[in-house]
């Protein structure tokens, strides 16, 4: 129910954030119950986005309805191509050449990377400064200079497509990676330096926000939100696709269950990414990128569904195919929605300003939640 | 495209209103000064959809820098703004709050319509119901650009080009 907006029986003042809002990351609208500063309860509405991408999948070809996908999540689109093109991979049952799952695999990471600078950056003008994020972007085009190198778009790159990727890497990318790698390293501690020890940052994010690890549970959180909460949910590690089973990292857990956790979280995972793809980059196999597939895919009849594990948490695709040339449904369980199912839980009894600090820490992307 | 002064000349834009005469010669020069006063100070509003908005904080960041063409004012509130950027796809429920901010914004107001969605609906202009297929069903819009998320630098070329038109009396 809609409540209206003024002030209720209890005295309660009753505004609007958004959909117009710079720290809404979007159009998210949110209707705030207050009393003075204080909130009472938080009452997400959606739809100021949604683009009906699962209806328009259900016209779309297996080939085609990548592309839209990338602009669910864009942030993670490499992921999420990738989630669509392992389900269909899946449905069609065949196995994709060595070479394609490393490449996938380390272009996850590189968008994991950029997904958590950006966010870093954001978060940080979220709580007031504004550094942070000139420092974030800089390091950004970087990666977006390797994406556009080999995929050719810097932001949607319908790059991962069913049976591999769509094209081999570019001559580059090795000498590239390596590079970039060795430049973030000394550039993380920076970040550490600047935003993490600062003592303002740190009293605006700890003990603010707490979400115990059993409301994380319920309220179906996952990825780095869960994760900041002491519940170990990485489908890299508990149902491993692709090489990351052979690789060796770790899943970052932080049992604090505040905004300091899962901003620590974030940060510890980007060193995971990295230490990923240094394993990986010197050991991309010869070989084909892509397996040998008709030209036009028709899954069998049945229910297909893939997860992956996006920078904001688990991705799920699930199709049910009638044994035609495009999905009869296609569901997509994003991990935004049900992130941000858990703020109302998790701002309550906190300042408005606090507000804006816990969901930085969600890390929300609104077209990812719409569809 | 080449957007220098010596290359656009004085040349119409496509659609320009041309004043009609009878202005005198102070009237008419005054204009200009305003004119360009007004090109170089624009105020961009910070209104972000989707995946557009991210190649619009490039544009903003680091690398590409947006100030350096006098833009760097991004403004939160469209009271505050000249020129509402729109980063991203419009639809049937946004398009209100869309004319409604436009309408909160005080004249001269300008609009660029960023990327395909803002132009045409692009990749959701097939199979849809919910997608507003162009902002300028909704607002009137001075520049459209080009791309499924357009470069910083076309970004850049489209502020350029308002900057021009508006130089040019266009607008």
């Amino acid at each position: 129910m809609i409540e209206e907006l003024g002030t209720t029986e209890q005295g309660d003042l009753v505004i609007n954030l958004g959909p117009q809002h710079p720290s809404t990351h979007g159009v998210l609208h949110l209707v705030i119950t207050l009393s003075g500063e204080t909130i009472r309860k938080v009452e997400p509405h959606l739809g100021y986005i949604h683009r009906s991408i699962e209806k328009m999948c259900e016209s779309l070809s297996y080939r085609q309805f990548i592309y839209v996908t990338s602009r669910m999540d864009y942030l993670s689109s490499h992921i999420n191509n990738h989630g669509c093109a392992l389900c269909v991979e899946k449905g069609l049952q065949i196995e994709i050449p060595e070479r394609a799952k490393v490449i996938r695999v380390l272009m996850d990471e590189l968008t994991r990377l950029a997904s958590h600078q950006l966010w870093w950056g954001a978060m940080a003008m979220d709580v007031g400064a504004l550094t942070p994020f000139f420092h974030a972007f800089r390091e950004r085009e970087s990666i977006n200079d390797i994406m556009e190198e080999t995929c050719g778009a810097r932001l949607t790159m319908n790059y991962m497509v069913p049976g591999g990727v769509m094209a081999d890497i570019h001559p580059n990318f090795q000498k590239k990676v390596k590079e970039f790698v060795r430049y973030f390293n000394t550039k993380i501690d920076e970040y550490d330096e600047l935003v993490t020890d600062n003592i303002i940052f740190k009293s605006r994010m700890k003990g603010i926000g707490y979400l115990s690890p059993e409301s994380a549970v319920s309220y179906g959180c996952t990825g780095p939100t869960a994760r900041g909460s002491g519940v170990s949910c990485d489908i890299r590690k508990l149902y491993p696709y692709e090489v990351y089973g052979r690789v060796s990292f770790e899943e970052v857990i932080d049992g604090g269950g505040d905004c300091f956790a899962r901003y620590n979280v974030r940060m510890q995972e980007m060193r995971q990414s990295v230490s990923i793809i240094e394993q990986l980059i010197d050991n991309i196999p010869e070989g084909e990128f892509q397996a040998k597939t008709k030209a036009v895919l028709k899954l069998p009849k049945g229910e297909f569904y893939s997860r992956v594990e996006t920078a904001r948490g688990e991705f799920g695709v699930y199709i049910i195919s009638e044994g035609g040339t495009t999905p009869y449904r296609i569901k997509f369980r994003s991990p935004g929605f049900s992130n941000l199912s858990a703020l109302d839980h998790m701002a309550r009894g906190h300042k408005i300003g606090d507000l804006v600090a816990i969901m930085g820490t969600l890390d929300l992307v609104i077209p990812d939640i719409d569809r | 495209m080449d957007v220098s002064p010596q290359n656009t000349g004085n040349k119409p834009f496509p659609g320009e209103v041309h004043p009609t005469a009878g202005g005198g010669i102070l009237v008419t020069r005054l204009d200009e000064v305003i004119n360009w006063a007004r090109s170089n100070s624009l105020w961009p509003l910070v209104f972000g959809t989707s995946c557009c908005a991210i190649e619009m904080m490039s544009t903003a960041a680091a690398k590409y820098d947006w100030s350096r063409f006098g833009f760097e004012v991004a403004r939160a509130t469209p009271r505050q703004a000249d020129v509402i950027i729109i980063a991203g796809t419009i639809v049937n429920k946004m398009a209100p709050v869309l004319k409604r901010l436009y309408d909160q914004m005080a004249d001269p107001k300008y609009v660029i319509a960023m990327g395909a969605c803002a132009t045409s609906g692009g990749p959701f202009f097939y199979n849809t119901y919910s997608v507003v297929k162009g902002a300028d069903h909704v607002i009137p819009v001075d520049v459209y650009v080009a791309g499924c998320p357009p470069r910083p630098e076309a970004l850049l070329h489209a502020l350029i080009s308002l900057q021009e038109k508006i130089r040019s009396g266009g607008s």
